[in-house]
């Protein structure tokens, strides 16, 4: 039997003894979570230390395993965006529009050019809000508790926003098969455009506060590295494979809803650091402000949503005045719809990397499989290797930079 | 010079002959099924190989028929991606019902490690030659393997509904 | 019940006799007053409700408002904990360790519909309530809850708190109800 498959605890008070016997130096095992404030989610690390080295590690996760997969078996296509919601849940749409595009992709629906604009909108400000968590929270984590407060307000106006569109905040269950569930209102447009303007200069001044700050740099820099090779073969996407150096992002490689349209950069770190994270992450923020501009300007008119009465449902008043409006609502309620037998892959650049949707229908209702890739649990089994011979300290800025969000992690 | 669907079958089809077949395009993604002996190979190939380059291992994820003959009652499906030109492949394995059991590719790829793990976890399937193969999203307590397609989604002993007033039962699968 | 709808940042005055240079009232209203207006959270977050709790206690709604300024990590120096978000079977042993670990005396807020009833997750691997691990004072209901209702749920918590017995918590009802969940 390997050793590996020993409880961590088990493994590691072998090696302290053998190391006692050896050269007489005392090595500890410490548990980390998985209810430590500073790891931002449940999972559990089981380090051995060398006083405050860091010289191996388990993670355990698994702690709000809530059985995504298993409940999206058992769920009309229409019931799954709320499972999509809460896995990424600081940039829920992106899971949202994700999932939508997968089951237009399996249907073969065409969708409106608006309709794909104004989904690059929520989804750029999704990530502008999920990277405002991520690294004001690292500013916590390394003690500037200032940044987070200053820019935690201007989450709250991207709130309103989706609150404007869709009635919800946070898990916004936003969008149907085909586009929106209504057409947006002017006031939506206008905090879109209040957003461009009071958001910049505050931005600015987060990043003054850290960018080039002494302490922070000495905090971050150096510290959680890892190669472009490695981290490849780690399956990292997104700002954390970026920040390696590889300019890999799926909009630009595998473009969806139009991103061919808007022009914008990727920005790229070099060493794979703590600090290039925090970097790659700021600068993507004022990409998606670019492309937010870009998509403002040249949205198209039109309708909000695709001329799919099969799977679109229709407008209430419909349903209660009119015959076949009721016949589609009930059709699509109960199930009856056309499915094709087929299985798809459609990825999008979530906050975190790539976030694929692999579906497989059989025809019902229901899929017949449906597997989420999901970014975080594939890049956080690195975690370990990044934090090796690190001190504890730093490993709890690594965990931080690197974004991982419980509920994508566990599934 | 984009990599075309075409010249990655006769390439794998002149290397590897009848261990590969199926070979059809769903939804822009070139979809094959392999042997399940020779994954590490055929994956291996189109890792190494000067022309395939598909240095990226997406996705590992299992599936369940029980429905389906016994030789085929499991599969793992496996998505590649070739960032140099942009290629993505999409890799079906079947193994037996009673004795699930593929080789691992964690010696490819290091990424594979914790999505086999859960491949294990949910559907029970074996990974030869994977360094820690025990569960990692469910309690290690846990016996049976939930996604399975037998393995009711709600808790069978939960209290707080009685199943008779929703007209349902516990188990979804089997649909009346 | 007090009125909570005036947010007032002096609390009121309890019940009692005042006169020229004395005021007398019940010991318990003033330790109520005391406890209900400083009570030390233990956020307790494993999911979405977390970071709706994050923006509760970020500048814009910011909880430090009711008395909640201190997020205590450490279960041996809080009052309120709360739990936000799914709790699995495989964290319900560690919920029922951080509250055993908790001084008395203790408040437990249940926020979001994971917390209360399992929400939408009815699945194998999810408690459906931390009721079932944990007894519960104030459950906050919605998936996630707005910042607006977990201030809510600490109002009313506090309302409760404020009227409560010093000697609630030696009394035979509270062993029992501990007994129940075979916390000693």
């Amino acid at each position: 039997m390997s050793d590996l498959l020993l409880p961590p605890e088990q493994r590691f008070a072998d090696v302290i003894k053998r190391h006692e016997n050896e050269d007489g130096s005392e090595l500890s095992i410490l548990n980390l979570g998985p209810t430590h404030p500073a790891t931002h989610g449940i999972f559990q690390n089981i380090l051995l230390m060398d006083g405050e080295r860091i010289l191996d590690g388990e993670g355990t996760v698994g702690y709000i395993h809530r059985a995504f997969e298993k409940i999206a078996e058992n769920r009309p296509f229409y019931q799954i965006t709320p499972l999509t919601d809460r896995m990424n849940y600081c940039s829920s749409p992106i899971n949202n529009f994700g999932w939508w595009m997968t089951v237009e992709k399996a249907l073969n629906i065409e969708i409106p050019k608006r309709v794909q604009y104004m989904r690059v909108i929520v989804m750029e400000l999704a990530r502008i809000a999920d990277h405002i968590i991520c690294n004001s929270v690292l500013g916590v984590d390394t003690g500037a508790l200032t940044g987070f407060l200053y820019v935690f307000q201007y989450r709250e106006k991207i709130y309103e926003i989706y609150e404007e569109i869709c009635g919800a905040r946070l898990t916004t269950n936003m969008g149907r098969i085909g586009g929106f569930e209504r057409d947006w209102s002017p006031l939506v447009f206008e905090k879109i455009e209040a957003l461009l303007k009071e958001f910049p200069p505050i931005w600015q001044e987060f990043e003054n506060l850290l960018m080039r700050n002494r302490i922070f740099m000495d905090r971050t820099i150096d510290v959680g590295p890892i190669s472009a090779e490695k981290a490849i073969s780690y399956g990292f996407t997104g700002p954390n494979l970026r920040a390696a150096g590889i300019d890999y992002d799926v909009r630009v490689m595998t473009p969806y809803s139009s991103y061919e349209d808007f022009e914008f950069d990727i920005p790229v770190g070099k060493s794979g650091d703590t600090y290039d994270r925090f970097c790659v992450r700021n600068a993507e923020v004022w990409e998606s402000l670019k492309i937010i501009r870009q998509a403002i300007d040249k949205m198209p008119e039109g309708p909000y949503h695709a001329d799919v009465p099969d799977y679109y449902l229709p407008p209430k008043e419909d349903v209660y005045h009119n015959m076949e409006a009721l016949i589609y609502h009930f059709k699509i309620v109960m199930g009856e719809v056309p499915v094709p037998v087929t299985e798809v892959y459609h990825a999008v650049e979530g906050g975190n990397g790539e976030l694929g949707f692999y579906l497989t229908t059989d025809g019902s209702r229901t899929p017949y499989r449906l597997h989420f890739r999901r970014p975080c649990f594939i890049y956080y089994q690195a975690f370990n290797d990044m934090v090796q011979g690190q001190m504890l300290s730093d490993a709890i800025a690594t965990l931080s930079s690197l974004n991982v969000i419980a509920g994508e992690l566990d599934a | 010079m984009a990599l075309e669907q075409n010249a990655i079958i006769q390439s794998l089809s002149d290397r590897f002959g009848g261990t590969v077949s199926d070979f059809i395009n769903i939804h822009d993604i070139l979809t094959f099924e392999a042997d399940s002996e020779s994954i590490l190979e055929v994956m291996g190939f189109l890792k190494d190989d000067a022309t395939m380059r598909f240095n990226f291992l997406t996705d590992v994820c299992g599936m369940h028929f029980p429905d389906a003959d016994k030789s085929r009652q499991f599969s793992v499906v496996y998505h590649m991606h070739n960032w140099i030109d942009n290629v993505r492949i999409r890799i079906k394995c079947y193994l037996n019902g009673d004795n699930p059991e593929i080789d691992s590719v964690t010696p490819l790829f290091l990424g594979a490690n914790w999505q086999e793990r859960e491949t294990y976890d949910f559907y029970g399937i074996i990974f030869k030659g994977h360094p820690q193969l025990k569960r990692i999203l469910n309690m290690d307590e846990m016996v049976s393997f939930p996604m399975r397609k037998e393995f009711p989604m709600e808790d069978g002993g939960r209290t707080d509904k009685d199943d008779r007033f929703f007209g349902r039962t516990t188990d979804n699968y089997t649909k009346s | 019940m007090a009125d909570s709808n005036n947010i007032n940042t002096n609390a009121p005055m309890p019940e009692g006799y005042s006169g020229e240079g004395f005021f007398a009232t019940k010991l318990d209203s003033v330790v109520g007053l005391a406890r209900a207006n400083s009570l030390w959270p233990l956020p307790f977050a494993t999911s979405c409700c977390g970071i709706e709790f994050m923006a509760t206690m970020a500048s814009h709604y910011d909880v430090a408002r009711f008395g909640s300024e201190r997020m205590s990590f450490s279960p041996r120096q809080a009052d309120m904990l709360l739990v936000m978000g799914t709790i699995a079977k495989k964290m319900a042993p560690i919920l029922r360790q951080v509250y055993e670990q908790m001084a008395e005396p203790k408040w437990v807020i249940s926020v979001g519909a994971c917390a209360c009833s399992g929400g939408i997750f009815d699945t194998y691997s999810v408690l459906q309530g931390i009721d079932k691990v944990i007894p519960v004072d104030v459950y906050v209901p919605g998936c996630p809850p707005r910042p607006e209702q977990i201030l809510d749920g600490i109002l009313r918590l506090q309302d409760l708190v404020k009227t409560e017995s010093v000697r609630r918590r030696s009394s035979p009802e509270y062993q029992e109800l501990l007994a129940s969940y075979n916390i000693s």
